[in-house]
């Protein structure tokens, strides 16, 4: 349906008198809703019914809530629109919850359509009842619990106006089965908000001509950019590709922000943080001027904090007046848009700044020095597939495709984060925040209804996937020829690697035994399997999976013991990296002391 | 680049709280809607931060308006984060640091008062103590038998409490208190 269609649509309803799931159906298509991820129970049963008479939004049948929480994350960070989830209530809503912090860690926008036990049953412990708003209410930016179906469109619209805008992130709305069964009226979506919720996008002029300033002066500057980036939209990649361009200045990114910089440009330092690249962190130590751009100086980016780019002036800009000065101070604080604020920058720069290149040589011929230490470096091996080597050829041969990376969490995300090389935004999808095993799968499902004609492909560990496996039979059913690429070490990869590192190698609970056929598996369910264990066979097993039309299994056999580097151990500073040249199983053993041994 | 060199702190860093701790009365007018203080108090709760004495009601009806009063405690750092996260509330319209304006105003402190509640029990000599200090104190009888007083009182909180604790061997048998009212002296609004 085009705009005009839709607005005429929303004309005709609006006013109109409906049942509370007619309201629900109306209200996610005049908020431009296609599709939406769910699983039906009792209190949600007259909104399902609505949803079967009509063909304007699809519904994805997932086989567990939570899957459908990453789902509608994965799409939603694909696409820059809100995810909707449909969950009943009780234990619907409960198994919400995980991925409603992830999406609020990660500042996904996401809502949460909750069905709740009748209003006149609500506090009396009936079945299937729980606190939902209560439950949710730290893990949400907002939610509701609506109680006349008066208000229920008018609170759905806002929900969408409240997960999409100033720092995106999960909202929850709850609707008691009566107020799905009761008539009301249907209004349409306002453009006038409440008033204590405005934030604020535009960048305060003074701040950003103070920020050009200080970066036109800077010799050893650093761009640090994060997941705000993605989340301002395509146009502030573009704006930031532009800045970095016209600065000269180097570039790292966060977990988060990757692929808003490209990964082949010639001022990417790679990935910075614990598992980032030796040059990212070091230029962030030695800088004298940092721009942070829609980041948030996370434990996993800082290192030791009170060993942080001890001698530089930092720009912060984020759309979140808390990240200001929350774990680090920020010398000049800039709050709004992302993109927003880069455009001024840009202008501002083109207008009044220009590169001092040859001010910037020396810092240069600095990061050069740390970029030939090829911290990414592992050691090729040709008996068994090195996880860095499938990650590496993985990219190559799928480098010229639409192609979607999803992951767990453990090793493979940060193998993936390190050697997968990211070209656009909203390419790659990973629980940053939460650290959520699980989450691949289901968002790799989400991405690929969003993007039916894309290579969508979450790079997997064995223990993760197993945590929402059971998304496979929603792949099948739905047709989305998602790829599960794990990376098979028969162990929790990164525990173990914690285990080796803080607790003398004992390696409690950290490999899995039972490990199921992965092939049989992908078969069982109706998909395909694959299995390889041989570097040589590699690349025509990788061309199997991307030729094969349905979901897809690869159960790839790595190095058991390879560890993730570089790294810096817990409680260092980003000049203490573990490079894995180093990484003996002595400096392993004593990378860390006994005061970072209580953190994680 | 040796990881082996020095001892370090964390990468969970775990400050060790030197800064002192200042007092501050915050003013957060909000949207008077169903869960509107359960999300004020789990962010106090849900990130560490101390309440000393709240008060809420409605202050304007037409505008379904409610404030409240949080009296609360912590480092500078820490100060600064709670008021940001608590503009975060969606509900929530304004946060104003009473205890700033009023430095800025060149005032010591916000006008800060409490009423409270304080049942006394007993007869003979310390029944007619209680009578008199509550009359010193200003406090009003608002019930009384042979046996017993209640007594309201308004004031600033080291008032109050300062009646409590002489109330207390005369035989104090319970106390309400309201928590903190507070508003900036001068013309202006908050």
């Amino acid at each position: 349906m085009n705009k005009a269609e839709s607005e005429r649509a929303a004309d005709a309803s609006a006013h109109q008198e409906m049942t509370g799931a007619e309201i629900v159906v109306q209200a996610l298509r005049d908020n431009g809703v296609e599709h939406i991820f769910g699983y039906p129970g009792g209190a949600v049963l007259p909104i399902y019914d609505e949803l079967f008479q009509q063909d304007h939004v699809r519904h994805i049948l997932v086989r567990h809530e939570q899957g459908a929480g990453h789902a509608a994350e994965g799409y939603a960070r694909s696409t820059g629109k809100a995810g909707v989830m449909l969950v009943t209530s009780g234990p619907g809503a409960t198994n919400a919850v995980t991925p409603l912090q992830d999406a609020l860690m990660d500042s996904i926008p996401l809502v949460c359509i909750t069905g709740q036990v009748p209003t006149t049953l609500i506090g009396s412990d009936a079945f299937q009842e729980c606190d939902t708003v209560g439950i949710t209410r730290p893990c949400t930016k907002h939610n509701w619990l609506v109680k006349d179906v008066n208000e229920l469109a008018a609170t759905i619209h806002e929900a969408f106006h409240v997960a999409t805008t100033g720092r995106p992130g999960p909202v929850v709305v709850d609707i008691p089965k009566d107020i799905q069964f009761a008539k009301g009226i249907y209004t349409s979506p306002q453009t006038a908000p409440r008033t204590s919720y405005q934030p604020r996008v535009q960048g305060d002029m003074e701040q950003i001509k103070a920020a050009i300033a200080l970066m036109a002066q800077a010799r050893k500057p650093i761009i640090y950019s994060g997941g705000g980036v993605i989340n301002a939209g395509p146009e502030a990649s573009h704006l930031l590709r532009e800045l970095v361009e016209l600065t000269g200045f180097p570039i790292t990114s966060t977990l988060m922000g990757l692929g808003a910089y490209p990964a082949s440009g010639k001022n990417w330092l790679g990935m910075l943080g614990m598992h980032g690249t030796y040059e990212a962190n070091m230029a962030m130590h030695d800088c004298d001027v940092m721009v942070c751009i829609g980041a948030r100086f996370d434990d996993r980016i800082t290192g030791r904090l009170d060993a942080f780019s001890p001698n530089s002036l930092k720009i912060h800009i984020d759309i979140d007046p808390s990240s200001i000065n929350k774990t680090v101070r920020a010398d000049v604080p800039i709050i709004g848009d992302a993109g927003r604020i880069l455009e001024d920058m840009v202008r501002l720069w083109r207008a009044t700044a220009k590169a001092d290149k040859p001010a910037l040589k020396p810092w240069w011929t600095q990061i050069d020095i740390w970029r030939a230490r090829d911290s990414l470096a592992y050691r090729p091996n040709d008996d068994v597939i090195m996880p860095q080597y499938a990650i590496q050829r993985l990219y190559e041969l799928t480098k010229d495709r639409e192609v979607f990376i999803t992951t767990e969490v453990g090793q493979h995300q940060m193998w993936a984060a390190q050697h997968f090389g990211f070209e656009a935004p909203n390419r790659w999808m990973t629980s940053g925040g939460l650290g959520t095993m699980g989450y691949g799968l289901p968002a790799a499902l989400g991405v690929q209804i969003a993007h039916p004609g894309a290579l969508v492909i979450d790079i997997a560990g064995d223990a993760s996937v197993q945590m929402t496996i059971q998304e496979m039979s929603a792949a099948v059913q739905h047709n989305a020829p998602i790829k599960i690429f794990i990376l098979n070490n028969q162990y929790m990869g990164m525990v173990r690697q914690w285990q080796q590192l803080l607790h003398g190698n004992r390696l409690s609970h950290s490999y899995t035994e039972a490990m199921p056929d992965f092939v049989k598996l992908a078969e069982a369910y109706g998909g395909h399997g694959i299995r390889c264990d041989k570097p040589g066979k590699l690349d025509d097993a990788i061309r199997e999976m991307i030729a094969v039309d349905k979901p897809v299994i690869f159960d790839c056999r790595v190095a058991a013991l390879a560890n993730c580097f570089p790294m810096i151990p817990s409680g260092k500073a980003h000049n203490e990296m573990l490079l894995p040249d180093e990484a003996s199983d002595e400096a392993v053993a004593n990378a860390i002391d006994e005061e970072g041994r209580q953190l994680v | 680049m040796n990881a082996q060199l020095q001892p370090t702190g964390s990468a969970y860093f775990i400050t060790k709280e030197t800064e002192s701790n200042e007092r501050r009365t915050l003013a957060v007018l909000v949207d008077n809607e169903p869960g509107v203080l359960a999300r004020v108090i789990g962010l106090f709760s849900g990130r560490g931060y101390n309440i000393d004495s709240l008060t809420v009601s409605e202050t304007e009806h037409e505008k379904h308006l409610s404030r409240i009063t949080i009296v609360t405690r912590g480092t500078a750092h820490v100060l600064e984060q709670l008021k940001h996260q608590l503009e975060r509330i969606v509900p929530v319209h304004r946060v104003v640091d009473l205890s700033i304006i009023a430095d800025e105003r060149g005032h010591d402190r916000p006008m800060e008062r409490e009423l409270a509640l304080v049942k006394v029990r007993g007869v003979g000599d310390n029944r007619v103590e209680a009578l008199r200090l509550a009359d010193a104190f200003r406090a009003q009888v608002i019930d009384a038998n042979t046996e017993h007083f209640i007594f309201e009182i308004t004031g600033r909180v080291s008032k109050i409490e300062q009646f409590i604790a002489i109330m207390t061997p005369l035989g104090l048998v319970e106390v309400c208190r309201t928590g903190v009212a507070a508003m900036n002296r001068g013309p202006e609004g908050m």
